[in-house]
């Protein structure tokens, strides 16, 4: 008997790994992912972008490989800056005492003007801010923002698919009408009505700045797919021999539910996971865009494209290719690695 | 549908409630003086318990009475009907421009399936859903409306011929191209399940040629779940162009509440809400009497 069969039963995930690494999207698309997370990493620690609201280039500077184009925006600053002659108004002027007062301030403070690049790598937006540095501070706010909200969604849609599923009858009466309730407003519109209330609503301190706003709006919002699919798994899995076999042995039901069953459904949960991140980078970039999403003082892609709609105009064309691409780069990548994973995942290719 | 209509207004109710901010202080500004306070809450109900409240939330929304704006003191009804009409203008043209493009085109890679042509296209699909639709808007109108001149870059009037031949065309084109890519995608897997059935294999079995196979037995098979999914996409019609209102400057129902939700006027935003809720769950209902018609197999409970 010379042939040997790996019997070897290998963990689920090794074997995930194996499936993926033989599928060369699959790697190409994790390596971009992964490049994406580091780079979000170091721009958290402040090691990448950390400057990016700093003003290091003449407005809309050039990039570097477009140096000898002519930048009328940043002459025409320089020039009104220099023909500052005021007219004599002091005497209609109602706040001509306090001028002297003002100049003995004014000299007290000591201002450094900058040294101000006429280039930068990627060109510079309307104040001289680096466009590139802006893109991968985006990166990493609008990346956020979408892991952050899928990962608040998939909680709520597993709690309550696994609570409706694992009970059913009336648990999952209850939580059937809150999901058609849910489903049956326009999402758009369940959207703008949260925006509109956290604005201006008795919480709306709270959320004044950081990210949470747009977080809570697109988890509250975008659960119930999550919860309709653990649902249906949850209703397949509660009787199956397994569980059944944990009954026995005396598992409480919280014990079936997260530690029996979940392992189990998790693939599914993962996928859909990853589904959501991408559908709520693309939903923050719009709601950022708009205005309703993360706040003035952050930078995230929908801002720098709101930014780079009147800049086209004008040709000032780098930020939209920026965040364009940075955008597209990343969710390309992520899609292709959601297919790999989903085939790798699938047991009837196994 | 009762239930789940209570639901809705349930839902919209406490959001506002709880969360909103109060009325009375939103309407009266930042100087204001207790007694105006107090009578804009009268007004409202605002002093009323809130089961109180609810019942007159529950009775404006029966009666079709929401009342004015806040900010505009516009009839919200009047609203609903003179912003709708230009949604429906471009929305209604988006939707038979996609379904008339998607089909074919899904049926085309999926006769051509695992041929190079095939991952191509699905390779350019997944790059292009990748790409904002906001930047296909900016990129869109600044090269087909500002460079090249070919339409107008925004704009409206009150003549419909004249809006849906002048100013729609360029909203339409542009989002019925972005539609493309993942209606494409979604419909060449129908089209792909069907080719797989056993009533495939027999119309091979008999000798009938690919081509008649695809148009005769496998298109029909397919435009179920197709069907289900375009009338998935009918509620959008009402609300689902806010992006190319804004960006184009017309004048519809989209870009109403986006400006609401900029000046926090409560009343459109529910009014909004509920009745589009309310019409989201009508065409469902038609969608399901619809499927029985077209699909014999399918049978409501």
């Amino acid at each position: 008997m010379a042939a040997v069969l790996d019997v070897t039963p290998v963990n689920a995930w090794t074997a995930l790994r194996r499936r993926l690494q033989q599928d060369r999207v699959g790697t190409v698309s994790l390596g971009i992912v992964v490049a994406y997370l580091v780079m979000i990493l170091f721009a958290t620690a402040g090691w990448l972008a950390g400057g990016w609201s700093q003003e290091v280039g003449v407005p809309y500077a050039n990039p570097a490989f477009l140096g000898e184009r002519p930048n009328l925006e940043a002459a025409l600053g320089k020039r009104q800056a220099r023909s500052g002659v005021v007219p004599d108004l002091s005497a209609v002027d109602p706040l001509a005492p306090k001028y002297a007062e003002w100049e003995r301030r004014t000299g007290e403070l000591r201002m450094t003007e900058p040294e101000r690049a006429m280039t930068l790598p990627w060109g510079g937006d309307r104040w001289g801010r680096d466009v590139l540095d802006k893109a991968i501070k985006g990166s990493q706010v609008s990346i956020a923002v979408g892991v952050l909200a899928a990962l608040c969604a998939t909680c709520i849609g597993t709690l309550l698919g696994a609570f409706a599923g694992f009970y059913g009858r009336w648990v999952n009466d209850v939580l059937e009408w809150v999901y058609n309730v849910f489903t049956s407003i326009p999402s758009i519109l369940l959207i703008f009505s949260l925006a509109a209330v956290l604005r201006s609503g008795a919480f709306a301190h709270l959320f004044a700045s950081g990210i949470w706003t747009v977080v809570i709006i697109l988890a509250f919002t975008g659960w119930t797919g999550m919860y309709r699919l653990v649902r249906a798994e949850y209703m397949k899995h509660r009787s199956r021999e397994y569980v059944l076999a944990a009954q026995a042995i005396g598992a409480s039901a919280a014990s079936r539910m997260f530690v029996h069953i979940l392992p189990n459904v998790s693939h599914v949960i993962l996928v859909q996971l990853s589904l959501l991140v991408v559908a709520f980078i693309k939903v923050e970039v719009i709601l950022s865009f708009l205005g309703l999403g993360v706040p003035l003082d952050m930078v995230s892609w929908g801002t720098m494209l709101s930014e780079a709609q009147t800049e086209l105009v004008i040709g000032k064309w780098w930020q939209l290719a920026a965040a364009t691409v940075f955008m597209a780069i990343f969710l390309t990548a992520f899609s292709m690695l959601i297919d790999s994973l989903r085939d790798a995942l699938d047991p009837k290719l196994r | 549908m009762v239930p789940t209509l209570a639901g809705v207004i349930l839902l919209v109710f406490l959001l506002f409630k709880f969360f909103g901010g109060d009325p009375s202080q939103i309407l009266a500004g930042q100087v204001a003086s207790q007694e105006q306070i107090d009578a804009i809450r009268r007004e409202l109900g605002l002093d009323q318990p809130w089961p109180v409240q609810l019942w007159i939330f529950v009775r404006e929304i029966v009666s079709f009475d929401f009342g004015k704006s806040w900010m505009t003191r516009e009839q919200v009804s009047s609203i609903f009907l003179t912003r709708l009409p230009a949604t429906l203008t471009i929305t209604i043209p988006i939707l038979l421009l996609e379904a008339a493009l998607a089909i074919p085109a899904a049926m085309l890679v999926a006769y051509y399936r695992g041929t190079l042509l095939d991952r191509t296209v699905m390779a350019i699909c997944v790059a292009a859903m990748s790409v904002s639709f906001l930047v296909y808007i900016i990129v869109g109108q600044y090269l087909l409306g500002f460079q090249l001149g070919w339409f107008p870059v925004q704009g409206w009037s009150d003549d419909f011929w004249r809006n849906l031949f002048t100013y729609a065309p360029l909203p339409v084109l542009l989002a019925a191209l972005v539609g493309l890519a993942p209606q494409t995608r979604l419909y060449r897997s129908f089209f792909l399940d069907e080719t797989k059935s056993d009533y495939v294999r027999t119309a091979r079995a008999k000798g009938l040629s690919e081509p008649a196979i695809m148009r005769k037995h496998v298109l029909r098979n397919a435009l179920v779940p197709v069907l289900t999914n375009v009338s998935l996409l009918v509620p959008g019609v009402f609300v689902g162009s806010f992006l190319l209102e804004i960006f184009f400057s017309i004048p519809g129902l989209g870009r109403e509440i986006y400006l609401a939700v900029n000046r926090s006027d409560y009343p459109v935003i529910q009014a909004v809400t509920v009745y589009l809720s309310v019409l989201t769950m009508l065409i469902n209902l038609a969608a399901d009497v619809l499927y029985t018609l077209v699909d014999p197999r399918i049978q409501l409970r």
